[in-house]
C-alpha cells in the first residue's frame, strides 16, 4: 500500500488512526500514484462504481413499493410508474441504469483487452472482474423476471431450462431453481431475494477488486511497468478525481438521455403484457448486453452442446491472462494483435446482432461462423500470436518517448529535469 | 511417520472435522430443500378437463400444474400421417401407438422439451407444432423432426374418465 508513513495532523485524528487506521487509508486513496498517461478509457471504473450505488439506491427505494407476488407484481409495477411519486423517474433510472451498467463494463471490458491489463501481476483484478461480471448478468436476469411481463416470464422460463441440458440431475436441477412444475409465484419471490442480495455481494467484490488493483498499481497505455511514485505518476486526487468526474458527467448525459427521452427502447414492448404462462411471446429476446451469449447458444444445434458453449464463451475469459502468451501488455506495441483485437470486437458486435434476429438461413449461419471465430480467436490465436508475433520496442518509461528518444531511462530522467 | 500409530490428538481432531461436516450437512439440507416444490404446489396434481366440446382438427390448451397442456381431437389424415412415419426417420423414436392410446385424441404437455416455450399450433414442416423461439418442428404426434429439442414433447399421465372427460396427473 503506501509507501510512506501517515500521521493525521489533528490531535482527535492521531487518537482515532491509532485505534482504527481509516484515516491512513483515506490518506492512501487520495495520494495513490497512478500513471500520468491514463486516457479516458480509464475511467470506466469510477463510472462502474457509480453505476453500481445508482442502481443500489434505485432498487432501495423500488423494492419499497413492489410487491413480488404473481398477482400482484405486475401491477404493483404500474402503480409505482403512475401513483409512487416519482416512481417512473425512480424505475426508468433502475431499468435504463443496468443497460448503461453494462455498456460500461463492456467498455472497461475491452479497454482490458486492448491494454493487456489483464496480464501478470493483474490476473487475480481481472478474474474477480469476470465474477463481478458473471453476477452482474444474474442480478440483470432476475431483475427483469421481477415486473411479471411476458418477457419476464419466458425469460425466466427459457433460462432456468437451460440447466435441464445437465444429464441426469438436469430436470431435477430445474424443479429446484422453480419450486414448482414451472415458473411461478416461488420463484419470482426467491428471484426477488436474489435479485436484493447479489448487488450487496457485487460491492463486496468490487472492494476485492480495488484493492487487488492497489497492490500493482493502474496499468497504463503504454503497458509498462512504472516505479510509484516518480515523474511518471500523479496523485489520484485530485488529478484522477477530476478527469473521472469530468467522465462520468459525459457519460450521465448519455444516460440521461434514455431516461428521459426513449425510456423503454432498449426494452421489449412485450414486456408491458402480464405474465401468461399459455402463450410464448412469437419472439423471445432477452436484454442486448446478453445478446451475444444468445446468438452462441442459438448457433450450436445440440441442447447441452450450445448451453456448454455458451457458458464456456464467458468462462473463457477467466483463463485469458493464460491463453495470452505475449509478454507485451499494450496494443500499442503488438501491430498484429492490435488488428485481431479489432476483428474480436467487429465479432462480438455481429454475434449480437445476429442473437436479435430469428435463428434461420443466413442468419444463423453468420452466428455460427462468428462463434467458432470467437473461440478461434481466444484457443488458438491468441496463444499463438505471442510466439509468432514481431513486437514494436517499448519505451523505458512513460515520459521517455514524449521528452526525447533515448533508450536509456537515467538520460530521459535527466532531460525531463532539463525541461522542468 | 506412516508406520506409527496415530496420535490420541490426530484422533480427535480427524474426529471432530467428522462430527463438524455431518453438522454443517444436516443444517444445510434443510436450507437447500425449502426451495424444493411445497406441499401446496405438489397438491395441486390432477385437473379434469371437459373435452366434449372439442372439434377434429382443433386444440385445447388447459393449464396443469403451471404448464399447458394440448389436448387435440387429431383428424383422420394426422392420425395416418402419425402412424406412417418409419422409427429410423424419428430424433427420439417413439410409436404413435404408444403416444396417443386412443388416437383421435393426442394429450401432451405443450412444453418445448428445448428451453420450454409454448409452441404453436398447425404450424412447422411436419404438420404438426413448431416452437417459435429456437425453432424446433414436431410432427402430428408432437414427436421432434427438427430443430434443437432433443425430446418428443412429454404426454403426461391421464386417463379418460368418461367418454367427455379427461383427468390429467
Amino acid at each position: 500500500m503506501s509507501d510512506h508513513e501517515y500521521t493525521p495532523s489533528s490531535k482527535v485524528g492521531k487518537w482515532f488512526n491509532d485505534r482504527l487506521p481509516l484515516l491512513t487509508l483515506a490518506n492512501h486513496l487520495t495520494d495513490y500514484p497512478t500513471p500520468k498517461n491514463l486516457n479516458y478509457w480509464w475511467t470506466f471504473g469510477g463510472i462502474l462504481t457509480f453505476c453500481l450505488i445508482t442502481q443500489i439506491v434505485t432498487g432501495l427505494t423500488l423494492a419499497m413499493h413492489y410487491i413480488a407476488h404473481a398477482d400482484m407484481a405486475f401491477e404493483s409495477v404500474e402503480h409505482i410508474m403512475r401513483d409512487v411519486n416519482y416512481g417512473w423517474l425512480i424505475r426508468y433510472i433502475h431499468a435504463n441504469g443496468a443497460s448503461m451498467f453494462f455498456l460500461a463494463v463492456y467498455i472497461h471490458i475491452f479497454r482490458s483487452l486492448f491494454y493487456g491489463s489483464y496480464k501478470s501481476p493483474r490476473e487475480i483484478i481481472w478474474i474477480i472482474g469476470i465474477i463481478i461480471y458473471l453476477l452482474m448478468m444474474a442480478a440483470a436476469f432476475m431483475g427483469y423476471v421481477l415486473p411479471w411481463g411476458q418477457m419476464s416470464f419466458w425469460g425466466a422460463t427459457v433460462i432456468t431450462n437451460l440447466f435441464s441440458a445437465i444429464p441426469l440431475v438436469g430436470e431435477g436441477i430445474v424443479t429446484w431453481l422453480w419450486g414448482g412444475y414451472s415458473v411461478d409465484n416461488p420463484t419470482l419471490t426467491r428471484f426477488f431475494t436474489l435479485h436484493y442480495l447479489i448487488p450487496f455481494l457485487i460491492l463486496g467484490l468490487v472492494v476485492l477488486h480495488i484493492w487487488a488493483l492497489h497492490v500493482p498499481g493502474n496499468n497504463n497505455p503504454v503497458g509498462i511497468d512504472i516505479k510509484k511514485p516518480s515523474k511518471d505518476t500523479v496523485p489520484f486526487h485530485p488529478y484522477i478525481v477530476i478527469k473521472d468526474g469530468f467522465a462520468l458527467l459525459m457519460f450521465m448525459i448519455v444516460f440521461a438521455f434514455f431516461v428521459f427521452y426513449s425510456p423503454n427502447i432498449l426494452g421489449h414492448a412485450d414486456n408491458y403484457i402480464e405474465a401468461n404462462p399459455m402463450v410464448t411471446p412469437a419472439h423471445i429476446v432477452p436484454e442486448w448486453y446478453l445478446l451475444p451469449f444468445y446468438a452462441i447458444l442459438r448457433s450450436v444445434p445440440d441442447k447441452l452442446l450450445g448451453v456448454v458453449a455458451m457458458l464456456s464463451a464467458i468462462l473463457i475469459l477467466a483463463v485469458l491472462p493464460w491463453l495470452d502468451t505475449s509478454k507485451i501488455r499494450s496494443a500499442v506495441f503488438r501491430p498484429l494483435y492490435k488488428q485481431f483485437y479489432w476483428i474480436l470486437v467487429a465479432d462480438v458486435l455481429i454475434l449480437g446482432y445476429m442473437g436479435a434476429m430469428p435463428a434461420e438461413g443466413l442468419y444463423l449461419l453468420i452466428a455460427r461462423v462468428a462463434t467458432a471465430y470467437y473461440f478461434l480467436h481466444f484457443l488458438v490465436i491468441l496463444p499463438v500470436l505471442g510466439f509468432k508475433e514481431k513486437t514494436l520496442p517499448i519505451p523505458l518509461s512513460i515520459t521517455e518517448p514524449v521528452l526525447g528518444g533515448s533508450p536509456n531511462l537515467a538520460t530521459a530522467k535527466h532531460k525531463e529535469d532539463i525541461v522542468k | 511417520m506412516s508406520d506409527k500409530k496415530p496420535k490420541r490428538r490426530e484422533f480427535l481432531f480427524t474426529a471432530s472435522y467428522a462430527v463438524g461436516a455431518v453438522g454443517v450437512g444436516a443444517v444445510t439440507w434443510p436450507l437447500i430443500d425449502q426451495m424444493n416444490p411445497d406441499a401446496s404446489v405438489k397438491a395441486l396434481a390432477s385437473t379434469e378437463v371437459d373435452v366434449s366440446s372439442v372439434k377434429p382438427g382443433n386444440t385445447i390448451t388447459v393449464l396443469w400444474r403451471g404448464k399447458p397442456v394440448f389436448i387435440r381431437r387429431r383428424t383422420q389424415e394426422e392420425i395416418s400421417e402419425a402412424r406412417s412415419v418409419k422409427m429410423e426417420d424419428l430424433i427420439h423414436p417413439e410409436k404413435d401407438e404408444d403416444r396417443a392410446k386412443n388416437p383421435e385424441w393426442l394429450v401432451m404437455l405443450g412444453v418445448c422439451t428445448h428451453l420450454g416455450c409454448v409452441p404453436l399450433n398447425d404450424k412447422g414442416d411436419y404438420d404438426g407444432w413448431f416452437c417459435p423461439c429456437h425453432g424446433s418442428h414436431y410432427d402430428t404426434s408432437g414427436r421432434i423432426r427438427k430443430g434443437p429439442a432433443p425430446l418428443n414433447m412429454e404426454v403426461p399421465k391421464y386417463e379418460f374418465v368418461n367418454a367427455n372427460t379427461i383427468k390429467i396427473g
